[in-house]
């Protein structure tokens, strides 16, 4: 191939499609700041509706292979293609065995049945509801991360709430500030010869939506230029794309200590509806990405694990029965892994409501036994000290501590 | 602002709302036929020569085929290689994307036909489908073409029952893999029963929005009535089909209609029942008011606008005019009270710079790192309305880089008219007539002349219209 198709190639926006390859960065020198080395909560979303029955698989539940005839993934014992044993009732899909490590090393917690209590099965509206921390209630003019950041009211990092992602979540925008990027290194102004008229521009401008969008942008480029080069290299080797970059870059910024309490980022393409697979096919790579991304994460943090907890969601799970394409249709509760070095992992929590069709809810998905909130609340307090849950998750009251976080 | 519009501020108003931008030609034509005339034109596209875009829209290869000779010409690389054809990154499938890109681009910077490509952006993204899924990468150049464009100023349920047949939506939608339960299929078919997916969208996103008043029962009982409705060679001369003995003959009810039409009039019936739902009404007319008044959209004119639905049958035409007509469209709270959304804000900065396009792969990234990659909008939910999704400091970032290189000319073979950019104040004119901020006044009195454009460009009332 020329050379200039190459970079035609690369540069189309389609690069996806083709490479898939996040840019690579000129990382200069070692040697971080000990500075401001505070807690971090990280939030990863699957966008799409994950189907957790296949990722967390009760291969115990007589049910399960009875509903899922071309789609289980088989139960564990030797050889390939067949689920991981995780405690001799549930099974990890064979695509997340990096995962199994860290679950091993008691880091990895899985909470199962869990997610948010909202019926509704619409993707826009569930995901709504979970970032705004406030299922079936949709005026909410802010997400949960961001109340968080409103509460605590601490000193003004601007990097205290990140999202590395296309768009603002919904979970991050409200009143404290955050900021969303696509990589460090592209986080500049090119002609600079307008930096600081624009900077004035912005800050004295009477539209407060642009006041604040510049004020956030004009003051993260600053910092983020004194320190890059303090920054150390990444010793991991993150999945191709875009999920694997943004944890990347998360982790970059936690290095860096820049003040980093909430960050966020997205994995898309779980909306299974038409041949899922097993233990091979469509879900299988979505969970490959997804797994080799997470042990990135936690291979490049390394000790830093101690300060940080990761935590993933997805809107709601799929219908205990795969449906008449091989795939599933949108359903109600998910799995949730809770990541990190205060996790007291090692463990699928959760109550496991059962598989049959009696016990099913609306007689076709997987039943709720665990709040989302629980699972992010017992986060917030045992891990970033907040007190009052009251005012992050308002109308929501915990039924008593799950023991996720040591 | 409190004080009424003046009349200039009307005409920017009218056409930031009406148009990709405005130039000094559409400002002319206005004050010199009225607006009223204008929206006249504008709502008649077929009258409106346009041969100067679609010759250049007509030099990418893609636009014209359909979605056999797409994939033929264009085939995934297994069957590239199968073929014998010679492994070239420039008959790739995503090429044809590309070329979409462009054409969308191109057309809302150039084409005369300015509501129209607007409409044309607004309804592909209602009825969002995501080209890169599978098969819609040969489908999506028909689905644009045939489907969305030939509608966009007609009725809604013509355009409804368009895209409910469409070979890129059936396939997004998975609706041509949904059949009948009872429907007897080999035991190793991809398709052995009823897939909610469509079903769910369709009055959700399409019709009665999430609140429209239906539940999961009626979700599969839509889909019931969808069954059969499917697609011959979809990698290929894709067509829709509807196929009688995948589909469920049983009874349904939807919305507490019982639908007795038998085979292919199911479906059929349940277009014509949704399209004439008072909540499709209510929620088409609160779209449409939420893109050309405000993101709060005032409860007035919805209701005005949902009742010219009904009257009118769903005629977009009609519901656009009633809108743009309701005394409040000039009102001083909704005067730039819309962020444009990246296709918006790059368009009408080549537009009013009075740029010689050439839309290349940088333009389109440039798209992408703002939010808005065209077509390629995975959820079906489509790219939001609303302004605080379109800047996060790093969108906002892009909007000033992308300023500062249109301005500069570092946007590869796009070169912009010096005319356009001699007069500051002529160019601040068709920004922001008599109220242009103090802070942008001053910074733009501190920055020399040759980077201003970029700078008015770059400032807040140029994000907004």
């Amino acid at each position: 191939m020329n050379p200039s198709r190459r970079s035609f190639l690369k540069s189309t926006g389609l690069g996806f499609l083709a490479f898939g390859l996040p840019p690579s960065f000129l990382v200069r020198a070692a040697g971080a700041e000990q500075n401001a080395r505070g807690k971090s909560l990280v939030v990863v979303f699957q966008r799409g509706g994950m189907d957790g029955l296949n990722v967390v698989i009760p291969f115990k539940d007589q049910a399960y292979y009875a509903l899922r005839p071309t789609i289980a993934v088989k139960e564990p014992a030797s050889g390939d293609e067949r689920g991981i044993d995780l405690d001799g009732y549930f099974a990890l899909h064979p695509a997340l065995a990096p995962l199994k490590t860290i679950y091993d090393k008691g880091q990895l917690a899985i909470v199962h049945a869990a997610g948010s209590p909202d019926n509704s099965r619409s993707h826009f509206d569930s995901q709504d509801y979970m970032e705004l921390g406030t299922p079936g209630i949709k005026s909410t003019p802010e997400g949960w991360l961001n109340r968080y950041l409103s509460e605590k009211r601490a000193a003004g990092s601007p990097f205290r709430g990140v999202a590395v992602s296309p768009q603002m979540p919904r979970t991050l925008a409200g009143r404290a500030p955050a900021l969303s990027m696509s990589s460090i290194e592209e986080f500049r102004l090119r002609n600079l010869a307008m930096a600081g008229a624009l900077e004035k521009l912005y800050s004295n401008s009477a539209d407060p939506l642009f006041r604040q969008g510049g004020k956030s942008l004009f003051e993260a480029m600053a910092r983020l230029r004194a320190i890059e080069s303090r920054i150390p290299p990444s010793t991991a080797t993150y999945s191709a794309g875009r999920f694997g970059n943004g944890l990347k870059q998360i982790a970059r910024l936690i290095k860096a200590d820049l003040g980093l309490e909430v960050a966020f980022t997205e994995i898309e393409g779980w909306d299974t509806h038409v041949a899922e697979g097993g233990a091979s096919g469509q879900l299988a790579n979505r969970l490959k990405e997804l797994g080799e991304g997470l042990a990135a994460f936690y291979q490049d943090l390394g000790d830093r694990m101690e300060d940080v907890v990761l935590v993933t969601m997805s809107e709601f799970g799929r219908t205990a029965r795969e449906n008449g394409n091989r795939g599933t249709d949108h359903g109600h509760a998910n799995v949730m892994f809770v990541l990190g070095g205060g996790v007291r992992g090692g463990k699928v929590y959760g109550r496991w409501p059962g598989l049959a069709p009696e016990v099913l809810y609306e007689g076709r998905d997987l039943d709720l036994t665990t709040d989302y909130r629980a699972v992010c609340g017992e986060v917030l307090t045992r891990h970033l000290a907040q007190r009052d849950l009251i005012k992050i998750f308002p109308g929501f009251r915990g039924s008593g501590s799950l023991g996720l976080i040591a | 602002m409190s004080s009424p519009l003046t009349a200039e501020q009307k005409t920017i108003h009218f056409l930031d709302r009406t148009s990709f931008g405005v130039t000094p030609e559409i400002v002319q034509r206005v004050n010199r036929i009225s607006m009223s005339a204008y929206l006249d034109e504008q709502l008649q596209p077929e009258k409106i020569s346009d041969d100067l875009v679609e010759e250049k829209v007509s030099a990418l290869k893609t636009i014209r085929l359909n979605s056999g000779e797409l994939f033929d010409l264009y085939p995934p690389p297994k069957v590239a290689k199968e073929r014998g054809m010679a492994a070239d990154m420039m008959k790739a499938p995503r090429m044809i994307i590309y070329e979409l890109q462009q054409a969308r681009l191109l057309r809302a910077v150039q084409s005369q036909r300015q509501l129209n490509e607007l409409m044309v952006d607004f309804w592909n993204n209602h009825f969002n489908i995501f080209a890169a899924k599978g098969a819609d990468r040969w489908l999506t150049t028909s689905y644009d073409r045939d489907t969305i464009r030939p509608h966009a100023l007609g009725k809604f349920r013509d355009l409804l029952l368009a895209t409910a047949k469409s070979p890129a939506m059936l396939f997004y939608l998975d609706n041509w893999l949904s059949v009948s339960p009872s429907a007897r299929m080999p035991a190793n078919a991809r398709r052995r029963g009823l897939n909610e997916n469509y079903g769910r969208e369709l009055m959700e996103l399409h019709t009665l929005g999430v609140d429209g008043g239906y539940t999961q029962q009626d979700v599969r009982e839509v889909a019931r009535c969808f069954t059969g409705w499917t697609l011959l060679r979809p990698r290929g001369d894709a067509e829709f089909r509807f196929e009688p003995r995948l589909h469920d003959p049983g009874d349904k009810i939807v919305l507490g209609r019982r639908i007795t039409a038998g085979g292919i009039e199911d479906g059929v019936q349940v277009i014509d029942l949704l399209a004439r739902h008072p909540s499709t009404a209510r929620f088409i007319a609160t779209k449409l008011v939420r893109r050309f008044v405000a993101d709060d959209p005032p409860a007035s004119i919805v209701t005005g606008a949902a009742a010219a639905f009904r009257r009118s049958d769903g005629d977009i035409r009609t519901v656009l005019r009633t809108i743009i007509d309701s005394p409040e469209f000039f009102s001083p709270e909704f005067y730039r009270a819309k962020v444009k959304k990246p296709l918006e804000f790059a368009a009408s900065a080549l537009r009013i710079t009075g740029a010689d396009v050439r839309v290349t792969p940088q333009l389109i990234r440039y798209l992408g790192r703002m939010g808005e990659p065209l077509f390629l909008a995975q959820p079906p939910t489509g790219y939001p309305d609303v302004g605080s999704s379109w800047i996060s400091p790093d969108m906002l970032l892009t909007r000033m880089n992308f300023a500062a290189d249109l301005v500069g000319n570092r946007l590869e073979g796009t070169r912009v008219a010096p005319a356009a950019l001699s007069d500051t104040q002529a160019l601040i004119r068709l920004v922001a007539p008599d109220s242009l901020s103090p802070a942008t006044r001053r910074a733009l009195a501190e920055t020399d002349e040759k980077e201003a454009p970029a700078m008015l460009l770059a400032a807040p009332e140029f994000q907004r219209r």
